[in-house]
């Protein structure tokens, strides 16, 4: 679920810096030695493999029905059983994580996108505009995401492009708040009155010096939006608002096998259950990784 | 800024947050294609029957006028009638949020009693093997999905081991659904996992702030015990910013109820709101969110009050 802070882990390095190591090869350095962050790595990257080179290997039809042989437990044929419609679960995996990843990354980097533009609008106009604004931000965080998602689907039934729209829209609002207290402390730096001084737009001030100095806290803040993003597409097929058949979605997979949980097909239901939370849980630390890598306040 | 000027420009953009929150779900339940009378009438009822149907609720009168409408009714303590279950959406609201209240508490209770102390303990334990595991079991609750969690619940402690049931007791009163306390167990272990994932985190960092303040190193230097010290000053400490937090976590737990409520057929608000959904029964979804907004508005400004009237280091700008 979306709006949970993550508290500031203590500035962790205790290395002193490499002589000549530039910032980002120290933060790299700094990262490569977080066992859980690497092996978060090593879980998308795994997944990545698995979801779009998998197929290639693990040839499976995920677009007609097979009656014949639906509900079939796992078996040489079928490593991972087969589905209520006869889908082959282990080639369904793969399609689905497609859809997850794909819908994931980029509702989390559109949040971030909305979140941070919203965010340094407001830290740097300042005044009424930006209480405003950040008004705005506590009235979108009052009402939480799945209550508005429920309407939605109430509504409409979104294709691929309307979804990842729709969870960008819904989850911008924390990486705003950073991005706000950023922008804040670094408005009234001394390259950023310059610049004024010299006649330079506002929107150059934000654009070309703000948010370059901000890059950190944003790639920290995307990387724990991506996380949130592939947790709330597993709920969406669950409230209903999910990717259409033949086409799915890990949460689709999971919300379809809820009923078929209770047959004992444990195999419709724990291979996506599992695959969302390693690729959420490895995202996360990931994020932390990276937070104490670049030493940034965390999100909240 | 005086306590006074900060708890009055405090309310001030409580109530306009509220404002705006009235606007947003305002505008989205009328942005709808086909509007109220299609989801109530049906895709049969014809274009009179439609513009009766407008007409009587007030729907063809221009936004604004409707929106002021709306907003007298509420200060009147009228969140309008719903359209399917025939009834004053307050009162539907005030029979169901007592049961969803009982069910946030105790999972917000539980959550608490052990992230406290697990936090702590990990605290103590910096960079430890415990640290660890408890660091890795805390992500992989807050990455899990909450029906899938109540999923494998219901199929282990309800279906292999017949422990508890899987349906909270149906009725209407609250007694009737407290009536068998086990079938409370699931639902709240359900909404308590993800909140000890992220409270747990909060306290494991707050200890550890306070551990390297200056205040332990005297206690220390004076002799004090280490347990005497975390007992006596880092707990209290470290628990008055994490309680605090409550306050920010009220959308999440009623997040958490709209699908524990679902998935257990626990007959509160989250699950009114979910067949009203169904139903496009917009009233009571808007009412709903109107009141899990007021609840989140209320909690944050009482979390924000209470961080600067307890600890003196927010107001001088400290932390």
């Amino acid at each position: 679920m979306s709006a949970i802070l993550q508290p500031a882990e203590l500035p962790g390095a205790t290395d002193t810096p490499h002589e000549g190591a530039s910032g980002v090869r120290l933060a790299v350095r700094r990262f490569l030695r977080n066992r859980l962050a690497v092996a978060g790595l090593c879980v998308v990257a795994f997944f990545v493999l698995f979801c779009f080179v998998g197929p290639l290997v693990y040839s499976t039809d995920q677009t007609h029905t097979a009656l014949q042989q639906v509900n079939l437990s796992p078996s040489g044929n079928h490593w991972l059983g087969t589905d209520a419609v006869g889908h082959d679960e282990l080639g369904r995996l793969m399609y689905g994580g497609k859809v997850s990843l794909v819908v994931g990354l980029a509702a989390g980097v559109l949040a971030t996108v909305i979140g941070t533009l919203w965010g340094a609008t407001a830290g740097y106009a300042g005044g009424w505009i930006d209480a405003a604004m950040m008004r705005v931000v506590d009235a979108g965080i009052a009402i939480p995401a799945l209550f508005i998602l429920l309407v939605v689907s109430a509504i409409t039934t979104p294709g691929l492009a309307g979804m990842i729209l729709i969870l960008g829209l819904v989850s911008w609002l924390v990486p705003s708040r950073l991005i706000r207290a950023e922008t804040l402390s670094l408005k009234n730096r001394d390259y950023v009155l310059t610049l004024r001084a010299i006649g330079g737009t506002h929107a150059r001030a934000i654009l070309r010096h703000i948010l370059p100095n901000s890059v950190s806290t944003i790639i920290v803040a995307t990387t724990f939006q991506i996380a949130d993003a592939i947790l709330l597409v597993a709920y969406v097929s669950y409230l209903g608002l999910g990717v259409q058949p033949p086409s799915t979605d890990w949460g689709g997979m999971l919300a379809a096998g809820l009923n078929a949980a209770y047959s004992g097909y444990w195999w419709l239901i724990l291979p996506p259950g599992l695959a969302i939370i390693l690729v959420v849980w490895a995202f996360n630390a990931i994020g932390d990784g990276l937070r104490d890598a670049f030493d940034v306040r965390g999100r909240g | 800024m005086s306590t006074s000027t900060f708890l009055i420009r405090r309310v001030l953009q409580a109530l306009a947050v509220v404002a705006i929150v009235t606007i947003v779900v305002f505008a989205l339940l009328h942005a709808l294609p086909g509007g109220p009378a299609r989801g109530i009438l049906g895709p049969q009822a014809t274009a009179q029957q439609i513009a009766r149907f407008n007409h009587e609720q007030g729907l063809d009168k221009p936004l604004p006028v409707q929106y002021f409408y709306y907003l007298d009714q509420l200060l009147h303590g009228d969140l309008g009638t719903s359209y399917t279950l025939n009834a004053p959406v307050s009162r539907l609201i005030g029979e169901r949020l007592p049961k969803t209240l009982v069910l946030t508490v105790l999972s917000a209770v539980t959550g608490l009693l052990l992230a406290i102390p697990l936090g702590m303990w990990q605290a103590v334990r910096r960079n430890r093997p415990v640290d660890y595991v408890i660091t890795t079991l805390s992500f992989i609750a807050y990455s899990t999905p909450v029906y899938f969690l109540g999923l494998v619940l219901v199929l282990v402690f309800s279906q292999v081991l017949p422990w508890f049931p899987s349906q909270a007791p149906q009725g209407d009163s609250l007694a009737d659904v407290l009536s068998d306390p086990r079938a409370l167990v699931l639902p709240v272990v359900a909404g308590a996992a993800s909140m000890i994932a992220v409270f747990s985190r909060y306290m494991r960092a707050a200890t550890l702030e306070n551990l390297s303040e200056d205040y332990v190193r005297t206690a220390r230097a004076g002799g004090a015990r280490s347990r005497a010290i975390l007992r006596g000053h880092v707990f209290r400490n470290s628990l008055t910013p994490v309680v605090a937090m409550l306050g920010y976590y009220v959308p999440v737990l009623f997040g958490g109820a709209l699908v524990v409520e679902q998935l257990f057929n626990y007959p509160g608000m989250g699950l009114l709101f979910w067949s009203a959904a169904q139903a496009s029964d917009y009233p009571v979804l808007l009412g709903c969110v109107l009141v899990i907004a007021l609840a989140t508005v209320v909690g944050t400004l009482l979390a924000d009050i209470v961080q600067r009237v307890i600890d003196p280091r927010v107001k001088a700008g400290r932390a």
